[in-house]
């Protein structure tokens, strides 16, 4: 019996959230007995550094069938190792491709499946897992009844831990995998940027902007302190900003430590979507603005004033 | 050409979620249900696709019958004919089983789900899906055009975006950007009442989870007001205060 982690990569390196769901294996595997098996696939710079974050064993699958991403080989390359690894947990994370991958590999193993999962589970009698649901305006806690479980942990829900050891590293080629029926074209990636589901930190931005011209104050902002960009609804709507910044009940569910919304009135469909940040900061010109009753800091003012000020305030940190 | 659309019935958007009987239930009490608005993009699409090449479009809904009005708002939308699966929606497993066990023999060129169920966010179904039938799954789309047996798709990926070409059949699940959805007009409206619906009973499935109880998030503690002339003092509270920065 094993628990086994997806280790997903993004240029050869893996991701803060794969560290995040090889601690959150190795948490699992210390209440259920068993040990932690990293499978990393495709490539990666450095696998024994999974060692560090709790994995026991690393096992990497080679061969030209996982240069590119595809569900339909990775979920059968990766549910091979778990069949013959006595995968009972398998934990992926909660990203784009973790959670196309997460249905496949559920059904190859006949296995329940949770995603969106928020927390580490409750193993005290079977085991429960906390989801987010209703796009960040509740919780669930579902007991997974199956032998087998897949578990997709949403990007900075657990923390990272480090147990500075090193794990053996074995490569494998699993064998009978499927021929994929698509065909990457053309892969566009914004490089340097942290993508906004997984960023630790997010600057948001809504109508109270006035328009896209004025998106460059958003953006200092934004790198001054690390962050990802977001934006409410109708600016992408309006095309002022990509869609894949739109947060909300109907964008991306986001969960990073620091939120801050500026010109945004924090209307009930805006909040679902962030309302599980650790921290909210609300920067708005109206003091009766409702996002101000979700918020942990507030400023009332006119974002064309304080942005500046604290851009600059933010640059000289960073320097510090 | 023969698509298939599935839909799943969800809050309206505005909804305050609570729940009842000990926290156990959501409290469906003077709740509108509408159906899912990634759906409304995968109908969209899969007609923009299909009526110009005399295809026909199934909706398909695994529910009870208390979804029939957002079944005909999608018969209104311009789907051909509605499939109602008659069975309790519990879990995105077991909605993905029983629409595979209808799908299997019927010879459907693709498959569209939303990206996800803006009820229990499993994003599951499309993969699922894809694994049952044993077809491709490719989640998270923003673009698609079919011609000629091969689909071409724009999808989101983490920090980018991918195209990716497929043979058909396949299922994919519908993103925003994909398209903007339609609006039933009056003759979609009264088309959709004589339109059929058909009623099938579920074949029988697994559970794999259950729910056990519910939460909502802890109120925030109030609001920590600071002067439009200090950001410095924000900065400050962010990092030795907050410790996010
Ligand atoms: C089905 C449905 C789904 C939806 N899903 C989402 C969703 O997923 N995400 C989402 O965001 N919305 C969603 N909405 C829309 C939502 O209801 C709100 O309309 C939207 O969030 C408002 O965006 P906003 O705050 O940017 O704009 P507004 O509501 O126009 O607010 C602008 C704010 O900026 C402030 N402001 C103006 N000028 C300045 C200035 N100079 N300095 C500082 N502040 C200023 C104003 O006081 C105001 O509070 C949805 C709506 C529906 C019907
Ligand atoms: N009860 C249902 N009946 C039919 N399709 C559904 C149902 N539930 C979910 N789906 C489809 O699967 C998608 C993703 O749902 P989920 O995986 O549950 O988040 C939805 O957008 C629908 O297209």
């Amino acid at each position: 019996m094993s628990v086994i982690v997806f280790a997903e990569t993004r240029d050869q390196q893996y991701k803060k959230s794969t560290l995040e769901a090889v601690s959150y294996g190795k948490e699992v595997a210390q209440k259920t007995g068993g040990k932690v098996i990293a499978v990393s696939m495709g490539g990666a710079s450095d696998p024994a550094i999974l060692g560090n974050y709790g994995a026991d064993e690393i096992i990497t699958l080679h061969g030209a069938e996982f240069a590119t991403f595809s569900p339909e080989v990775y979920a059968a390359g990766f549910a091979a190792v778990c069949k013959a690894h006595g995968g009972k947990t398998i934990v992926i994370s909660n990203t784009y491709s973790g959670k196309s991958l997460a249905g496949r590999v559920a059904v190859l193993l006949n296995a329940a499946l949770a995603t969106n999962v928020v927390d580490y589970p409750d193993t005290a009698a079977g085991f429960r897992v906390k989801r987010g649901v209703f796009s960040g305006k509740a919780f669930a806690f579902m007991d997974m009844n199956s032998e087998t479980k897949v578990i997709a942990i949403t990007p900075n829900s657990v923390e990272i831990k480090t147990y500075g050891s090193n794990a053996a590293v074995s490569a494998q080629q699993p064998a009978d995998l499927p021929s994929s029926a698509t065909r990457i074209e053309n892969t566009q990636t914004v490089s340097g940027k942290v993508p906004l589901t997984e960023a630790e930190v997010v600057v948001s931005a809504g109508r109270g902007m006035k328009g896209p011209e004025n998106w460059h104050m958003v953006e200092e902002l934004a790198t001054a302190l690390g962050a990802a960009t977001a934006c409410s609804k109708p600016v992408s709507d309006m095309h002022w900003r990509p869609h894949s910044e739109h947060v909300g009940q109907t964008g991306i569910t986001i969960k990073p430590n620091l939120y801050i919304a500026i010109g945004i009135s924090g209307a009930i469909q805006h909040l679902a979507g962030v309302s599980s940040s650790k921290v909210i900061v609300v920067i708005n010109k109206d003091p009766e603005a409702p996002f101000f009753k979700a918020a942990d800091y507030g400023i009332v003012g006119d974002a064309f004033d304080v942005l500046p000020k604290l851009i600059q305030a933010a640059k000289a940190t960073a320097a510090s | 050409m023969k698509v298939l659309v599935c839909m799943s019935v969800v809050p309206d958007t505005t909804t305050k979620i609570t729940f009842t009987n000990n926290d156990t239930t959501f409290n469906a009490q003077g709740v509108q249900f509408i159906m899912n608005p990634y759906d409304e993009l995968a109908l969209t699409k899969a007609l923009d696709i299909a009526e110009p090449a005399g295809g026909t479009v199934t909706i398909l809904h695994v529910g009870l019958a208390d979804a029939e009005p957002a079944i005909r708002k999608a018969l209104s939308m311009g789907a051909t004919d509605a499939v109602r699966i008659n069975a309790n929606p519990t879990d995105s497993q077991f909605v993905a089983e029983q629409i595979a066990a209808f799908v299997k023999d019927k010879g459907y060129d693709f498959i569209l789900t939303g990206r996800e169920s803006i009820d229990y966010n499993g994003g599951a179904v499309c993969g699922l899906l894809g694994a049952m039938l044993n077809i491709p799954s490719i989640n998270v789309i923003t673009q698609l055009t079919v011609s000629g047996g091969t689909a071409t798709v724009e999808r989101d990926i983490d920090g980018g975006r991918e195209t990716v070409s497929c043979s058909l059949p396949f299922v994919a699940s519908a993103q925003k950007d994909l398209c903007e959805p339609r609006i039933p007009n009056m003759r979609g409206i009264m088309a959709a009442r004589t339109k059929p619906l058909q009623v099938v009973e579920p074949v029988s499935g697994s559970t794999h989870v259950s729910y056990a109880k519910f939460a909502l998030p802890q109120p925030k503690q109030g609001v920590r007001m600071i002067s439009a002339d200090n950001p410095e003092e924000l900065l400050h509270l962010l990092r030795n205060e907050a410790k996010v920065i």
